[in-house]
């Protein structure tokens, strides 16, 4: 095995494919494709995505100190290929994933249930080689915890709340959770199926409902992945705008969060009062661009709509008012002691295991991994902005809150400084028809979304994969959740916060 | 500090009153032409102004939920209105349904509907739920909410807005009640 060697160095011993933009995408065939698996056990290269396509499997790789970016290809026509869970678990339902739609079988891969796939499709390998199949839905197998007086207590799909469908196996002993299973897949929408084939502008609306809440950062992610496929240049308030967006995006989001952490300890008084402060984002959304939620104002080549004088003015004053009354629920929280001993030392995430996943966003800067992708790798306008990146170390409910609450000031004084510093001019370029291979990671509310695509010389989408965050983050609160109460459970899930429909995919 | 923060906070709201707009209930004339086309008069009065609501997302991309949320936060505050949502299936009048239905989320939606006592109502909300919308034609798919309970009335959007979904449910409850 080598010693320290770096991402791009160790990868260069594939064959470099061409036209894939902006980072090198190498060919390695089944030896070096192992020994890539080998030599992720020492190194700390972070696994950003891994997916696959009917007899090549892809992983895009960023080497942690040096920041560099990389996917590597291994073409298996034998459906097989040398799994990456072997040395990083973080993989496990990613392959499990990539066996269930494609049908590649990773080897060595020790967990061997099916993980999207239910039974329910009527076909198998849906994005591989497809084949009917009829017959019984899957009887899952859950992992098993034995004792004395251990019981079970099976959660969903359907939930209590206004929440997104999965299903939650506790074993506790008495009030004490020994362990929590998740059962994902109920949302699966078979996106990368619909994305195959479609025109660049109907794939960019369906990108950007992976995850709703996250719909700034998906049409973003692909808009960006498509404009490096074909050398698009993006207009500078193009990117201004977006970044706009982007964050009145993260402030709709991690107000609300706050608001419903709050709520899940029952202080429902904070979940009034950040409702209040999101729908003032929303509104002021609407306002300006036309849509509460911002769907479909990020696009291929720029942006959909201009932001007119009024619409500025309109910003501009939103904030002075929102920062007042944000600060003063802060100060609430900050002060009722009873609050804070709900949220105080529950769910803990080591940074051990926040590192060892590559979790990102809140989920991950409160365990002291402050990986955030608009500064490394970076994109525009954020090299021109001046902003710092909260990290604690605490990695408890209140920690993944305060983080939030650093991050909603931080986007507060974003936004100050994109209002001032946009400059004038055209806000899309045309994109034209062509081929090329592109990808791009931009940095939602909940952390990285990566987006890789393939487009035809039609200027059609031949495969596209989208990936949520949450993979990283869904496996963290099974264990952060260990040794809680059952009843904290609705508050450490909603501080993880994570996609269901985004995983799911 | 001899005050306590929260005590400020409820002395504005007394001072002030609440942040909940007026209005806003007016029921949407196209959901109750379209109520009145498929709701039976049976049972009607049995309900009073009041309707329990159960959420389920089917397959959602979870904005329509972001919405269904914001109908209850205190500018909307859906409970003036004698509607409110509920933690089971058991305890409601309305499934409220979002999404696509996914095939993985097809049995659970029939159950949920199975455990949803007489006299019910289903109300399909957002773009996908009417058929798909731009996830229909997907294997993972079964379409609209239609293809696997009945259903009475769809609010439209992507997502609806507070409002419409405001519209939408009082224009259901001022049929139920009729
Ligand atoms: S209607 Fe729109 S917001 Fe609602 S689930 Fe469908 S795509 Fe998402």
């Amino acid at each position: 095995m080598m010693g320290n060697v770096t991402l791009l160095e160790f990868l260069s011993a594939g064959r470099e494919v061409a036209g894939h933009h902006p980072w090198p995408r190498f060919q390695l065939d089944a030896r070096t494709w192992r020994r890539m698996v080998e030599q992720m056990a020492v190194s700390n290269w972070d696994i950003l995505a891994e997916w696959a396509e009917p007899t090549e499997i892809h992983v895009a790789l960023r080497g942690e100190d040096s920041g560099a970016i990389a996917v590597a290809s291994h073409p298996c026509p034998d459906h097989k290929f040398f799994a990456l869970s072997r040395v990083r678990p973080s993989a496990i339902r990613l392959e499990r994933a990539i066996r269930d739609l494609w049908g590649l079988a990773p080897e060595g891969l020790e967990d061997q249930r099916p993980w999207l796939d239910h039974g329910r499709w009527g076909v198998k390998r849906p994005l591989g080689s497809p084949r009917i199949s009829e017959g019984r839905p899957h009887a899952y197998r859950f992992l098993t915890a034995e004792g004395e007086g251990l019981h079970q207590i099976p959660v969903g799909p359907v939930h209590a709340g206004i929440i997104e469908p999965g299903h939650f196996r506790f074993h506790a002993q008495g009030e004490t959770v020994v362990r929590l299973e998740e059962r994902l897949g109920y949302v699966h929408k078979g996106v990368e199926g619909l994305l195959a084939g479609k025109p660049v502008a109907e794939a960019a609306r369906i990108v950007g409902r992976v995850s709703g809440d996250s719909t700034v950062a998906y049409a973003l992610a692909f808009a960006r992945a498509v404009e490096a496929a074909l050398g698009v240049e993006v207009p500078a308030r193009a990117h201004w705008l977006r970044a706009l967006m982007a964050e009145m995006e993260r402030l709709a989001n991690h107000v609300f969060d706050i608001g419903a952490i709050c709520n899940d300890a029952a202080f429902a008084i904070m979940l009034s009062h950040m409702g209040m402060l999101r729908e003032k984002i929303l509104r002021a959304n609407a306002a300006c661009f036309g849509h509460r939620l911002l769907m479909d104002r990020v696009v291929p080549g720029g942006v959909a709509v201009d932001l007119a004088e009024e619409g500025w003015e309109a910003l501009a004053h939103l904030l002075g008012n929102f920062r007042k009354l944000f600060n003063k629920a802060v100060a609430l929280y900050d002060n009722t002691p009873s609050l804070l001993d709900r949220t105080t030392g529950t769910g803990f995430l080591p940074a051990a295991l926040a590192h060892r996943f590559g979790a990102g966003g809140f989920v991950g800067r409160a365990s002291s991994r402050g990986v955030d992708a608009r500064k490394a790798p970076g994109y525009p306008p954020y090299d021109e902005l001046d902003f710092a990146i909260p990290v604690l170390a605490e990695g408890d409910v209140h920690a993944r809150l305060m983080v939030r609450v650093e991050e909603v000031r931080a986007s507060l004084r974003l936004i100050d400084q994109i209002l001032k510093q946009m400059p004038r001019g055209p806000v899309a370029a045309p994109v034209p028809n062509r081929g090329g291979e592109g990808m791009a990671v931009v940095e939602g509310f909940r952390g990285e979304v990566l987006v890789w695509v393939r487009l035809s010389e039609a200027g059609k989408v031949v495969r596209c994969h989208p990936h949520d965050p949450s993979w990283f983050q869904w496996p963290l609160l099974e264990a952060a959740i260990e040794g809680n109460i059952v009843a904290d459970f609705p508050l450490v899930n909603k501080s993880f916060n994570c996609s269901y429909s985004g995983h799911d995919l | 500090m001899i005050f306590p923060p929260i005590s400020h906070l409820i002395a504005r709201h007394l001072l002030k009153g609440p942040h909940t707009i007026t209005g806003g209930g007016e029921p949407d004339a196209e959901a109750l032409r379209q109520l009145a086309e498929n709701l039976g008069v049976a049972a009607r009065h049995r309900l009073g102004r009041s309707l329990s609501i159960r959420e389920v997302d089917a397959g959602s991309c979870n904005g329509c939920e972001l919405e269904i949320h914001a109908v209850n936060n205190p500018v909307y505050d859906l409970e003036r209105f004698g509607i409110r949502f509920v933690a089971s299936p058991r305890h409601a009048d309305v499934l409220l349904v979002t999404g696509p239905v996914t095939w993985n989320m097809a049995e659970a939606l029939r159950r949920t509907y199975d455990a949803t006592p007489g006299p019910k109502w289903v109300v399909a909300l957002g773009d996908c739920a009417k058929d798909g919308g731009c996830f229909a034609g997907s294997y993972a798919v079964a379409g609209g909410v239609h293809e696997v309970v009945p259903v009475d009335l769809h609010i439209p959007g992507c997502p609806p807005s507070p409002l419409q979904i405001l519209g939408g449910l009082t224009a259901l409850l001022a049929s139920v009640a009729e």
